[in-house]
């Protein structure tokens, strides 16, 4: 389907188009009627090939869950994936399987990331060989990663993974990642459980790895600083919708959307010359289960006016590949602040 | 803050051979005096059941009237001679081997099946594990002796029916406890790191998930072995199980129980039999499951 | 808290009629006639069907179901083959006599094993703890029918302390707490009792132990506080958890005490059981075993919803 939209986006990898994904919670026998987590909403973006898409958040803005429908991991209740201007799932297009060659995902180094029960090497291969491939190949092929992840292959397949560290698992993880030899990565909290030091090694080697495989990657994260070292576009998330996106220079030097600002002010700021003076974050975080009406950021808005209650701000295009969804950067939406140019950095 | 571009260094591990997991758990059970102990009297126990033909003095059906409840010691029989004449230390050791069918086979059977339904149900989830649990949960609101009962009851006496009854008395706890383990290991994230890699259910349940549910599993079902002897040794006791010529440690208590005024400490041998039994697997499975909760 | 309540109460509902439905479908298990008991070899097929519509054999097995559902609901469960009486009525006599053997063994297993328990987890590692442990796990071990033919043996064929079977005259009917009539009771309670106590134990030295190992009991001694101080306090920690232990084992200690009535001749619910099997007697078999298994489930719902309330840290969303 060839809309302008579409062409647009030629370059894009992947694409999503409103993406759903609501869970039941409670209800049953004798609670009443179940209650809706909104975990993700409507979400429409993409990503370029052979580039980064950050994407920020606060716990509980859906960021885990939009990864793991991106993978298949989780059903969407509705909206589509497209692989390549290739639908993901339904009747034509690519099947769940074939696009699980195309991207991989690499998770949060945890106790569970990796099974405890299987040596580094039998985790590594489990991919390749349910895909087919010879023992021999498989074997080979891990052999060969392991190297380019920096864990010398004669030292670490036959280990488990109790005996490893914790930036030694998380190359484990991303070679498992890799084994399927994918096209793109989908990176869940990748270094957010290991020591500064340690996750700048990681991140490194996967600068390193884009480079030399040609990968494109999204990248999720609460720390603002890691996905901006390493992202080329980044993607706000707020209670289940993307509030901002745009390149990583225009997020961090120019951010549009006021969730966006207080995220950024939050962060120590390192130059004297631009010290923090916008207003902070008010109020408790809201539940996904009952979001607020119209803008969901409208309860911790210091620039909340009556229209932002009413009405949800779509994520217009402005320039290019920028988006906002914000009443104060649309003309025409009834704010009063519109258009003015506030450069309270 | 963000790091210049350094060289990769990882920390390269100490000189270790790897080892499994059931290995720490072994050696720690060797350690323990008491677990050892009990491992060799069940290991002598089962051996001496398995060879009984060979080591036997006697026949165990067959004996003289007049020989009955000759005391322990007397020449050519040894622990003396039951009721009906037959030579008591063959009786006993030929009990072992009922002793040893009716602990082994339900266990067994009900580890296959109850496993299988309780790993099913705990991966799939849904309706599927709805409908599995809530069916075992009937079958769970009957107390077990009452069940065994009923269920020999309603079969009539027999050795293959109190199998059948004890199999089924024991899959309840194993599809529980399979399903329980089954779906905590479904959570975690390298499940969903081989769904990912597009393997089908049935692969990931034999390659990612068996290996870390059959400890547990394999730990509470050695438990029941115990449970399954007393109760099959009760179920004889009663009449309903193993039928009289054969020599079954339950059984024997009943027949003996007259014997019990002129000749105690021969009726209560089978009794001592069932008791050593069951204590050394009980004091085994405690062991065994303290050697497990040391996890490294 | 009311909803989980309301809750349990609802599910107990399926699984009572589910629980009826094998009741009454078990004895179709058996193979060959269920009538066989009550008719002699040569009966004629006139005879065979006469007896067949009088117990309602005639028609399919679920309408018969349905049919005693009806009745059991209203309370009758039908006549007993062997006795000729009302099946109510029998079980009614029974169960009396099996309720007090079970409280019986169950006071003497909270009692004893909550004392026990707390001797050896107070002075947890040491010999006594040792041998306490040994004893609680010789209790839960010992295949009990077997103990109490042993007790017999002592007791009352060596000794002649105490009788060896019966409940005395009357039994639960015409109680009265006299030697005449205790004396009844003593051996098979205390036979009853022994896989209680044995767990009771257990579970009582495991929590007195890990509440000592605590950290707030360490800084209380330092405080100064004395020895019988923190004693009360580890009574009133454990207490709790051995009523609810016990509750749970009041059930199977009901419905399961088929094997020391029988050793006993104690005239309980399980020995009518026993009579029943025996005598392929279908109502009084059908009828036993709905009871039995229907006051299981009770007790258990009972226990749930009490649990909460005994034991604060077990917390019911």
């Amino acid at each position: 389907m060839n809309t302008p939209e579409t062409q647009k986006n030629q370059a894009a990898f992947l694409e999503t188009v409103d993406l759903r994904k609501h869970f039941e919670v409670g209800g049953g026998f004798l609670s009443g009627p179940p209650r809706m987590v909104q975990a993700v909403s409507d979400i429409s973006f993409h990503v370029d090939e052979g580039t980064t898409l950050g994407v920020v958040g606060e716990s509980g803005c859906g960021k885990s869950t939009m990864a793991r429908l991106l993978m298949g991991l989780i059903e969407r209740d509705s909206g589509s994936i497209r692989i390549l201007g290739q639908e993901v799932g339904g009747t034509e297009g690519m099947s769940l399987r074939e696009a699980r060659r195309q991207m991989q995902m690499v998770f949060q180094d945890s106790f569970g990331s990796l099974n405890p029960r299987m040596t580094i090497e039998g985790s590594i291969m489990f991919g390749p060989l349910v895909h087919g491939v010879s023992r021999a190949d498989a074997r080979r092929r891990t052999h060969a990663l392991l190297d380019r992840v920096g864990l010398e292959p004669s030292r670490y397949t036959a280990r488990y993974p109790h005996e490893l560290s914790g930036g030694q698992r998380q190359r484990v993880n991303i070679a498992r990642a890799l084994a399927m030899e994918p096209r793109m990565l989908v990176l869940d909290e990748p270094v957010s459980a290991l020591d500064k030091s340690v996750e700048a090694q990681v991140l490194n080697l996967l600068l390193d790895l884009k480079e030399e495989f040609g990968l494109t990657y999204i990248f999720i994260s609460h720390d603002l600083n890691v996905v901006q070292y390493i992202s080329d576009r980044v993607m706000v998330m707020y209670l289940g919708k993307i509030v901002e996106i745009g390149s990583v220079e225009e997020i961090y030097d120019d951010a549009r959307h006021p969730y966006t600002r207080a995220l950024l002010n939050a962060m120590p700021s390192m130059d004297p010359a631009h010290r923090t003076e916008s207003a902070p974050i008010t109020g408790e975080p809201p539940s996904p289960i009952d979001p607020p009406s119209g803008c969901r950021f409208h309860t911790r808005c210091p620039f909340a006016e009556d229209i932002c209650e009413k009405r949800e701000p779509e994520l217009q295009e402005k320039q290019t590949r920028r988006a906002v969804a914000c009443h104060m950067e649309h003309p025409g939406s009834g704010h009063s602040q519109v258009g003015s140019s506030r450069h309270d950095q | 803050m963000i790091a210049s571009k350094e060289k990769d260094r990882p920390v390269v591990p100490p000189e270790v051979v790897s080892r499994g997991y059931w290995h720490g758990v072994i050696s720690r059970l060797l350690r323990d005096k008491v677990s050892v102990a009990c491992m060799i009297i069940l290991g002598a126990i089962v051996l001496s059941a398995i060879f009984a033909p060979l080591i036997a003095p006697g026949d165990p059906t067959v004996g003289s009237v007049l020989e009955r409840l000759k005391p322990i010691g007397e020449p050519g029989y040894l622990l003396g001679t039951d009721e009906l004449g037959r030579d008591m230390l063959t009786r006993l050791l030929y009990g072992g081997r009922m002793s040893l069918i009716t602990g082994v086979v339900p266990v067994t059977l009900a580890l296959i099946i109850g496993g299988a339904l309780g790993t099913i149900a705990g991966y799939v989830g849904g309706w599927t594990n709805a409908v599995i649990m809530r069916t075992i949960d009937v079958i769970f609101a009957f107390p077990s002796v009452l069940l065994a009962v009923a269920i020999s009851g309603a079969l009539g006496a027999g050795l293959e029916n109190m199998l059948l009854a004890l199999t089924i008395v024991l899959i309840p706890p194993i599809v529980r406890i399979s399903e329980s383990v089954t779906t905590q290991v479904r959570e975690l994230d390298f499940v969903d790191a081989a769904r990912a890699s597009g393997a089908g259910s049935l692969t990931i349940i034999r390659a990612h998930i068996l290996g870390n549910i059959l400890g547990p599993i394999f730990v509470y079902s050695s438990s029941l072995l115990s449970v399954s002897i007393i109760l099959a040794s009760g179920l004889s006791f009663i009449g309903l199980g193993a039928k009289p010529p054969t020599p079954e440690w339950g059984l024997m208590l009943n027949t003996l129980r007259s014997a019990i005024y002129t000749q105690p400490v021969i009726s209560a041998l089978p009794g001592v039999m069932i008791f050593i039994v069951s204590l050394a697997s009980n004091l085994l499975s405690d062991g065994l499951r303290s050697a497990m909760d040391v996890q490294r | 808290m009311f909803g989980y309540f309301a809750k349990r109460l609802a599910y107990a509902v399926p699984v009572c009629i589910a629980v009826s439905a094998l009741c009454f479908s078990l004895v179709y298990l058996a193979p060959g006639d269920p009538l066989s008991a009550v008719l002699p070899a040569d009966a004629s097929q006139e005879i065979i069907d006469d007896i067949k519509a009088q117990y309602g054999l005639d028609k399919p097995v679920p309408v018969q179901y349905i049919l005693w559902l009806g009745r059991a609901v209203t309370g009758d469960l039908g006549t007993s083959i062997g006795s000729g009486r009302s099946v109510a009525l029998e079980i009614g006599n029974a169960i009396g006599n099996s309720l007090m053997l079970a409280l019986f063994a169950s006071i003497i297993g909270f009692t004893v094993g909550s004392f026990l328990g707390m001797i050896a987890g107070y002075y947890s590692g040491s010999t006594t703890d040792k041998v306490v442990s040994a004893i609680a796990i010789s209790g839960v071990s010992i295949p009990h029918y077997w103990l109490g033919i042993v007790l017999v043996a002592i007791f009352s064929v060596e000794l002649n302390w105490l009788p060896a079977m019966g409940a005395g005259a009357g039994g639960s009917q015409e109680w009265a707490w006299d030697w005449e009539h205790v004396r009844f009771i003593i051996l098979p309670a205390i036979t009853l009792a022994a896989i209680p106590t044995g767990i009771v134990t257990r579970s009582v030295r495991a929590l007195v132990a890990d509440t000592l190992s605590k950290e707030f009991v360490t800084a209380l001694i330092a405080k100064g506080l004395t020895n019988r101080a923190i004693f009360f306090h580890v009574v009133k920690n454990s207490a709790p958890t051995a009523l609810s232990v016990i509750g749970v084992q009041l059930g199977y200690l009901m419905a399961g005490s088929i094997l020391v009535e029988t050793v006993f001749s104690w005239p309980g619910t399980g020995l009518l059981l026993n009579t029943a099997i025996f005598q392929r007697d279908i109502p009084l078999l059908q009828g036993t075993i709905l009871v039995l298994a229907l006051f299981f489930v009770g007790l258990n719902l009972l226990v749930d919803i009490l649990q909460p309330l005994l034991d604060p840290r077990i917390s019911r969303t």
